[in-house]
């Protein structure tokens, strides 16, 4: 699916690259520590976090990640917008929680 | 070629300046992106440490045909005990940095795990250096 496609899905906010919305994804992972996405993850293209702070955009280009989805309606910075933005990282956001904003994306197709 | 950070101690957010760097650099240069994502995730690691735990410090990185040799130094408390720095989910990070998202105790096990070998040089109460060196094509080493 493409990140246009998850913003359907999810009901999401585009924050910032939106020029990047049809990139295609077929994997992501969902986590608020961002010790274990450097740990566990390998390969996925889209972080779904609760976090909220500069070091989540540093840690999904560490990982080679396109695309960042905060959830429970959490808003990112504008630090973090621009952070995201010079690295070419699409941000959104969703008022959905973590558990039913994963469940949708797997049920679509999302693997981990 | 031979580069050069300081890693400011009291900024968090800056946590990651090197490692981006060096990572932007390497993709420049044509590295293969797993030779990439390894060493710039053992870098930021460690840059990550040097906030969290010695009020920062340098990052001297060499880049080689075959190689990527990171030496991290700091002046901060030093590591009383490397075995159990070592262990997965052993940290003495406070509250407030696992808030940030850090802190889970995969910090040292991270930088093991990503490069080639890992030397640690400690020394409580008066700092500690990691020379990490990550292969360009470790199945032909």
């Amino acid at each position: 699916m493409t990140i246009n496609d998850i913003k359907n899905l999810l009901n999401a906010t585009v924050v910032s690259g939106h020029q990047l919305l049809d990139t295609e994804v077929h994997n992501a992972c969902g986590s608020d520590m961002m010790s274990d996405v450097l740990a566990f993850v390998k390969d996925q293209s889209v972080l779904l976090t609760g976090l909220v702070n500069s070091q989540v955009v540093r840690t999904a280009e560490m990982m080679d990640m396109v695309c960042i989805i905060f959830v429970r309606g959490k808003e990112p910075s504008e630090e973090i917008i621009n952070l995201a933005a010079d690295r070419g990282i699409v941000l959104m956001k969703t008022s959905l929680r973590m558990f039913p904003a994963c469940g949708i994306l797997y049920q679509a197709g999302l693997r981990g | 070629m031979k580069l050069h950070y300081e890693v400011p101690g009291d900024d968090f957010t800056r946590a990651g300046d090197a490692s981006g760097d060096v990572k932007r650099r390497l993709k420049r240069l044509g590295f293969p992106p797993d030779v990439i994502r390894r060493a710039a995730i053992a870098i930021y690691e460690g840059e990550i440490n040097m906030v969290i735990h010695a009020g920062g410090g340098t990052a001297d990185i060499e880049i080689m045909p075959d190689r990527i040799t990171a030496v991290l130094s700091d002046n901060g408390p030093g590591i009383p005990d490397v075995e159990k720095a070592m262990q997965e989910g052993w940290s003495t990070a406070p509250d407030n940095i696992r808030a940030l998202g850090f802190g889970a105790g995969m910090g040292l096990p991270n930088i093991r795990k990503y490069s080639d070998s890992l030397n640690i040089d400690t020394a409580v109460g008066k700092g500690t250096t990691l020379t990490i060196t990550v292969l360009a094509n470790p199945a032909q080493q």
